[in-house]
């Protein structure tokens, strides 16, 4: 059972205004979809049907071939999704954040794991203190460490860049590269542009639709 | 059956559907409101107890159970929407909220006035009252947070829930508003207790209760419909509908 | 990594499911409770709102401890019942503010459940500490001897219901802002059978009435609201944060 989500005939109102349409798009194992348009074309929207969140919308997301609706509990289970929001209780260190994290997708796991996932994300030295000591970026960096602490296929990212500083994009950079030649699959969107590969395709999304390249 | 109630799920066949039934509807609801009205007020016998101060209930009585269905209809709206998206039934759940506020309204202030002659006061913490005082938070609160979200589907959405867990909770509020009064019994008349009536007293109130609700669904289909145009005045039906001249 | 990952997880058997389950939930109740204990404050303002109505009363009617006791049965559930709601604004709002609350949304585990953990990290921490305090508070209104555990008991029943009705509205304020008054017109009339039989409990205890009907009652509505509750407050979720 290899990844596969498709979205047929997609499309989406929002109070009376159609943020695209008749959107077809695949993303399989071993590729980098990135989303991309201007502010309020829906990129986040089409994030969201994408990962289940938003059931209100036309046409169909199938997750390995069954319909999302159906599929859901699987689907989830397989899922790494980063919104906005780093998702970063302030007043818990980024262990106690990254416990919660690793209960909440029914693992018991241990601290050795969580403590190598924070030093892989550079938070050596800042795992147990309150995450509203961090900086912006530190707290990114600590929703990140998710990335390596559960291990799951499909990662849907929205902005996964902002914060971080130079290092730590190259580094996020290679990551998405390393996690499709694992046989993973990245949704992404982000104004920073990713480095051209063969992996890489790009959805554009403008007035009312969008076009898939190469 | 189940080929017309789908026709009748999409705006512009309801529009063209309903206004045929419009004039009869509306026809019916003066008529009814009007014979039941004069007799109930003028003709019909006064009640050996309470002489002329009961002829409230040919008000209070038909609100009160408008008030009640009203909240009713608008969690079965509620609950349409929520499963089969159809979001006419948010838009007449919509448009009927402020009139079943309004009923309740209604329904308290014929309670607080027929309690002048009846308790000597304008209100007493009667159980019925109470009930409908409670119902009449609810319909605000239903108005309320519709209005309270940014988002027009958001609101309707969350409208629909708060209708639907209202409703499930009415049953319980009265039980246990009962239960209270019971407990605290202060009136020695009650405006819930309902003593045998002859013919020309029931039959006129029938008459009332009917064109209430006749007056309700005149009420809600009109203001669909006017609401159907507003939201969908983009599209190609309604503007060719207005080039009509209607 | 091994080249196992790469490929997407099998389901869990159902055994596997509600063990992952029941690590979900207790790491959710822990985590709430540690977030309100990292913040006193937030534990102890409305035990503090509580005394400080409390007081209010006998300023405000009259100090005489024949009319206080009569009172105070009504007094004290009603002072409870808004000391919860205080803090109801906050169960999900904070979460919602900072993503959490969207990552809990996409757990693999069921929402209704999760919320439930919430939601009793909230009575713990609230509904609990309120009525044991609540007897203490009787003694200064003078409440009769002999209906002091009646008080802390229905206190302790009805305000399980009061957290579990109160997250409902929590839930679906979540994504208006400044949505804390709002919560309490949303809540307040359905708080109302359970401040009947509360106070109803109490006062049965004072004047030798039926107290086990009464608190039998609160059992039922606790259990109802059990059942119903969880899945209104996920709709509600998913509703407020996704539109």
């Amino acid at each position: 059972m290899s990844l596969r989500l498709q979205a047929r005939r997609l499309a989406c109102e929002r109070d009376d205004r159609w943020l695209f349409r008749d959107l077809d798009l695949e993303i399989r194992a071993g590729e980098i979809l990135r989303v991309e348009g201007p502010n309020g074309s829906g990129k986040t929207t089409l994030l969201k049907i994408l990962s289940g969140q938003l059931m209100d919308h036309e046409g169909e997301v199938l997750w390995n071939g069954a319909p999302l609706r159906r599929a859901r509990r699987d689907f989830l289970a397989n899922l790494l999704y980063l919104g906005h929001a780093p998702g970063v209780k302030t007043a818990l260190t980024p262990l106690e954040n990254l416990a919660w994290y690793q209960a909440l997708a029914g693992e018991r796991g241990d601290e050795p794991t969580r403590l190598a996932a924070l030093e892989r994300f550079g938070l050596a030295g800042f795992e147990d203190l309150p995450a509203a000591q961090l900086s912006a970026g530190q707290q990114r960096r600590v929703a990140l460490a998710r990335l390596e602490l559960t291990p799951r296929p499909l990662w849907v990212l929205d902005e996964p860049f902002t914060a971080i500083d130079r290092d730590g994009v190259i580094a996020l950079e290679a990551r998405l590269e390393a996690h499709t030649e694992r046989g993973g699959g990245v949704l992404v969107t982000t104004h920073h542009e990713l480095r051209a590969s063969t992996r890489l395709r790009r959805l554009a999304l403008g007035e009312g639709g969008g076009d898939v390249e190469g | 059956m189940w080929a017309f109630l789908h026709k009748l799920g999409s705006p512009r066949s309801f529009y063209a559907i309903t206004e045929r039934w419009l004039p009869p509807l509306w026809l019916a609801a003066v008529a009814l409101i009007l014979v039941g009205g004069v007799w109930g007020l003028a003709f019909a016998p006064a009640d050996y107890q309470q002489g002329n101060s009961f002829r409230i209930i040919y008000v209070h009585v038909p609100a009160a159970f408008l008030a009640q269905s009203i909240f009713v209809t608008m969690a079965v709206a509620g609950l349409v929407f929520m499963v089969w998206k159809i979001k006419l039934a948010d838009m007449a759940a919509a448009m009927m909220a402020p009139l079943g506020a309004g009923m309740t309204f209604v329904a308290l202030f014929s309670g607080a006035v027929w309690g002048v002659p009846t308790w000597g006061t304008w209100w007493q913490w009667d159980a019925r009252l109470t009930s409908m005082l409670i119902l009449l938070f609810l319909y605000i609160g239903v108005i309320a947070l519709r209005g309270a979200f940014a988002s027009r589907d958001g609101g309707a959405r969350a409208a629909s829930v708060l209708a639907m867990v209202g409703v499930i909770n009415i049953p319980i509020i009265k039980f246990s508003v009962d239960w209270w009064y019971t407990l605290h019994q202060t009136a020695s008349f009650s405006i819930t207790e309902k003593p045998a009536m002859p013919a020309s007293m029931w039959l006129p109130l029938l008459l009332m209760v009917l064109g209430f609700y006749a007056f309700f669904i005149a009420v809600t289909l009109t203001r669909t419909r006017s609401e159907i145009l507003r939201r969908e005045s983009s599209k190609r039906w309604v503007r060719e509908l207005i080039e009509e001249g209607h | 990594m091994s080249k196992a990952e790469s490929r997407t997880a099998p389901l869990p058997e159902a055994g596997e499911a509600s063990v992952g389950l029941a690590i979900a939930w207790r790491a959710t109740l822990h985590r709430d409770l540690m977030l309100r204990l990292r913040r006193p404050g937030e534990v102890l303002n409305p035990l503090a709102f509580f005394a400080l109505v409390i007081t209010l009363f006998p300023i405000g009617i009259s100090p005489a401890a024949s009319l206080l006791a009569t009172i105070a049965p009504g007094l004290l559930w009603v002072a409870a019942l808004l000391a919860a709601l205080l803090s109801l604004d906050g169960v999900f709002r904070d979460d919602a503010e900072d993503g959490s609350l969207e990552q809990l949304l996409l757990s693999p585990q069921p929402l209704s459940v999760l919320a439930l953990a919430k939601v009793a990290a909230h009575w713990l921490l609230t509904g609990l500490p309120l009525a044991l305090m609540a007897p203490l508070l009787g003694v200064m209104l003078s409440l009769p001897a002999g209906s002091y555990g009646v008080l802390a008991l229905s206190l302790a029943l009805g305000s399980a219901s009061l957290s579990l009705i109160g997250a409902i509205g929590a839930a679906l304020t979540v994504g208006v802002a400044r949505g804390g008054v709002l919560l309490s017109l949303l809540v307040l009339p359905l708080y109302i059978p359970v401040l009947v039989f509360g106070a109803g409990a109490v006062q049965a205890a004072i004047q030798g009435g039926n107290v086990a009907a009464h608190l039998a009652i609160l059992g039922a509505l606790l259990a109802a609201a059990l059942i119903f509750s969880p899945f209104a407050i996920a709709a509600a979720l998913r509703i407020s944060l996704n539109g």
